[in-house]
């Protein structure tokens, strides 16, 4: 057994168990999300247009990222280098509209504090959002690693398990989008 | 600048402040010998910073056996108080002390003592039983291990500055939440399970890996030995419950630090829910924790029969189904929550079904016993004692699984005493055993025989006195956590017999420590010159005592259940070894750099010391990023320097 297959299995595994705590996140937003003691609610507070628009961003960051991927397999270093910049480029343009959604929302005083309800909205979508954020920091580390280094195989490794993370992340925010958004928008 | 941190976390009374110094004490012995011996740097090269999983299990195994003596202490005094507090007098304890108390002992009985005897025996055994060299990730489970020590030094922190929880060994809310438990002692709690229980997880999928990936060439699923079978079973388990735990216990904090309302009784919250979640990862957690000990009784069962183990594949799926059945049991701890017949019935039902995998295992320990050579040594006469015990108890479990019954006896002594029967009688019992049976595995020289019978009977006969009272105190009405009750109840009685059982098991403990004193102290006689010295079974016996930090020269091939035992029988001549160059894990202090600033960031977010926060968090990342970047992590030995190195153990001239 190489080490590098050993690797990428495990983090496959710890995948998992990160897909077992947004389950535990997802179960409480799924229990609390009509306790909102008398605030607004999820149809009256959150706007689809925008958050599709989070939306598109994040999962156009999946597909460079799957490019750099495919480039880094044929160990083409600068378009590497070029497409996890895009991708980098584009969790910071989610991650700062997520910003701006959540500023917005505490502003208008309807920040964690007010509800059991929003209470579950932000820790949900916040967890996610500290997963991009390590993300992006991890992209960082490894986009200089590759500079220096050049895609030798353990960079090439490295590069395939934050992919991995990249992707999980974002089957994770199709489910934040359907679950809090979509059917929040549509519920009575 | 610090917080909440002020002077009169200081203040302790006088049964804390006699914690304390002992505590102090102890440790400035042990800086005091280390120095005055020069031992430090030798501690540092060879066992702190060592990736050895045999070295980090041993580390391991210290921790949950120090830390036996800190729940135990808690015990002397749990029962003390309760034999004392009647009618007039209140006992030697304040209630708040009493429920500190009761609250460190299930902590960290569960967490520090259990699951770090458990990782420690998974660490020694594993890699050897499975013709391995090594972990899958062995820095990886240096962070395990130091996250787990962090967390533990977080515990007895709390002793010594501030206070502990006082809200259970599960802290449920509200009583958990800010309004009612204001102080410091559930962050102590919820900060250190968090880091321990980090470290666990991350131990479930390094085992998990370590096991489907690094095999032995020929070791089918099925030709593995039971313990690694247990301990696979139980890490999916690790690696399906510990994320929950993690979630639950994150909210829990938000809803203690910034105002968040997950589980206050207002504002929208909803205490069930923590509760739901939080069994949701407890009942598979102590499945967790007695899977392997089930895996190591039936090593034993086998050995000292001298038979194959009855029923491999029936043992197999048994804990299969036990594993699969522990995550759809959770609500039996609360059938009285008000979930209606139809939820509790079916919960009742799946409880009960658990008695059949469970008595399927019993059976097969049974007729693997059953006209075989049995030879009572100590980790035998364990097992023995486990079975009567942990069957008593799973009785007591099924009745309780009767959401009707369950309701006379819900949070009654009764249960207290069905838990212990299956923790003690199970899992401690279970380790004990597996300590007794490897140890010379793993030092070279067996433990002293005599000294082990000794203890092994004050454990049964003092337990069996101190928990008989509690089913029947439990059945006449005493609920657990009591710190005072009337004297017309006429309790006072049991509870004494109850406390003189704990007294019988302390003397069992003291026959333990000598055990190890005696044993190390005539070592000399006890030898183990074979590598075999209980005629095993199973791949660890095949190579020399104490295994070499390579474990195996030449990689074993496996071609049945029994290996070694096979090989002994057809009695092969080994053909002459054929070395190949090996790469080992370097030695390294960053998971001991990592666990470090965990701990601090713990320390300031449970005493609101804003600024170290970062810091801390930060220290955490800029450790893992150099690790990462760290490709010399491994180094080769030599076919030829291993052909020296083999011959060295053997005794055979090179």
């Amino acid at each position: 057994m190489n080490n590098s297959a050993k690797t990428v299995f495990g983090f496959w595994v710890y995948i998992m168990t990160d897909c077992v705590l947004f389950a535990s996140l997802f179960a409480t937003f799924a229990v609390l999300h009509n306790n909102t003691y008398g605030g607004e609610s999820a149809r009256e507070l959150f706007s689809l247009p925008f958050v599709l628009a989070e939306t598109l961003i994040l999962l156009t960051s999946s597909f460079t990222c799957g490019l750099a991927m495919l480039a880094a397999h044929r160990g083409d270093k600068v378009k590497v280098i070029n497409w996890f910049a895009v991708t980098f480029c584009l969790g910071i343009a989610f991650l700062s509209m997520e910003m701006i959604e959540f500023t917005k929302l505490v502003h208008e005083g309807n920040s964690w504090t007010r509800s059991g309800f929003l209470t579950s909205f932000f820790t949900l979508v916040g967890t996610h959002g500290l997963h991009i954020a390590t993300g992006l920091l991890w992209t960082v580390v490894l986009l200089v690693q590759v500079m220096r280094r050049g895609l030798t195989p353990s960079t090439v490794k490295r590069l395939t398990l934050l992919s991995l993370f990249w992707h999980f992340l974002d089957i994770v925010w199709i489910f934040i989008f359907t679950i809090v958004y979509l059917m929040g928008a549509t519920s009575v | 600048m610090l917080g909440k941190l002020g002077l009169d976390a200081f203040h302790h009374d006088i049964i804390v402040l006699g914690g304390v110094m002992t505590m102090l004490l102890a440790s400035l012995g042990i800086i005091a010998l280390l120095t005055y011996t020069k031992r430090w740097k030798w501690l540092y090269k060879n066992w702190l910073t060592s990736l050895d999983p045999k070295k980090i299990g041993v580390m391991y195994i210290i921790i949950g056996l120090v830390m036996l003596l800190r729940g135990v202490a808690d015990t002397l005094l749990l029962r003390a108080q309760q034999a004392t507090s009647v009618g007039d007098s209140t006992g030697i304890l304040t209630s708040d002390h009493f429920q500190q108390i009761f609250s460190a002992h299930g902590t960290i009985m569960i967490f520090f003592v259990a699951m770090g005897l458990m990782f420690g025996l998974i660490n020694l055994i594993v890699p050897l039983q499975i013709g391995a060299r090594d972990v899958a990730f062995p820095f990886l489970n240096s962070i395990s291990f130091w996250l787990f020590a962090a967390g533990m030094a977080l515990v007895n922190l709390s002793l010594i500055v501030g206070e502990f929880s006082a809200a259970g060994w599960l802290a449920y809310p509200p009583l958990s939440g800010l309004q009612y438990s204001p102080g410091v002692g559930v962050d102590y709690w919820i900060w250190s399970l968090q880091i321990a229980g980090v470290g666990s997880l991350l131990s479930g999928i390094n085992f998990f890996v370590t096991i489907l990936k690094m095999r032995a060439p020929g070791m089918t699923l099925m030709k593995m030995p039971m313990f690694v079978w247990s301990v696979l079973c139980s890490m999916i388990m690790v690696i399906f419950a510990f994320p929950i735990l993690t979630a639950t216990l994150a909210m829990l904090s938000l809803d203690r630090t910034i105002g968040t309302h997950f589980f206050t009784s207002d504002f929208g919250g909803n205490p069930m829910m923590y509760i739901n979640l939080i069994w949701a990862w407890g009942h598979p957690e102590v499945y967790i924790l007695v899977l392997p000990a089930f895996g190591i009784f039936s090593e034993i069962v086998a050995t000292f029969s001298r038979k194959r183990l009855f029923g491999y594949a029936s043992m197999v799926w048994a804990l299969g189904a036990i594993s699969f059945l522990s995550f759809i049991v959770w609500l039996h701890h609360f059938f009285t929550m008000g979930a209606g017949a139809d939820v509790n019935a079916f919960f009742g039902i799946m409880t009960g079904v658990i008695a059949i995998p469970t008595g399927v295992k019993i059976f097969n320990w049974l007729f693997t016993m059953f006209r075989g050579r049995i030879k009572f040594a100590t980790p035998m006469l364990w097992f023995l004692g486990f079975v009567v015990i942990f069957t008593i108890g799973g009785l007591a479990g099924v009745l309780m699984s009767v959401p009707a019954i369950d309701f006379q006896v819900h949070n009654s002594l009764f249960l207290v005493a069905h838990f212990h029967m299956m923790i003690v009688g199970g899992v401690l019992f279970g380790y004990f055993a597996g300590i007794t049976y490897w140890f010379p595995k793993i030092f070279g020289f067996a433990l002293n025989e005599r000294l082990g019978k000794y203890a092994f009977w004050s454990w049964i006969i003092g337990f069996t006195t101190a928990f008989t009272p509690l089913y029947i105190l439990g059945l006449m009405g005493a609920t657990r956590r009591l710190d005072h009750y009337d004297k017309s109840l006429g309790w006072q009685g049991l509870f004494a017999v109850a406390g003189v059982g704990v007294l019988i098991i302390l003397l069992g403990i003291g026959f333990q420590i000598l055990q190890f004193v005696v044993s190390i102290w005539q070592r000399n006689k006890n030898l183990d010159s074979t590598g075999d010295p209980w005629n095993g079974r199973t791949l660890e016996w095949s190579t020399v005592s104490p295994a070499p930090f390579y474990n195996f020269a030449v990689t074993p091939h496996v071609t049945d259940r029994d290996q070694f035992w096979a090989d002994k029988q057809a009695k092969t001549t080994a053909a002459k070894p054929h070395y190949e160059d090996i790469g080992m894990p370097k030695n390294t202090g960053m998971g001991i750099v990592i666990a470090g600033f965990a701990f601090i960031f713990g320390f300031a977010v449970i005493w609101h010391i804003i600024w170290l926060i970062p810091l801390a968090l930060f220290g955490i990342i800029a450790s893992v990023i150099i690790r990462s970047t760290d490709d010399e992590t491994e180094y080769t030995i030599t076919a030829a320097e291993l052909a020296k190195l083999d011959s060295a153990h053997k005794g055979q001239p090179a």
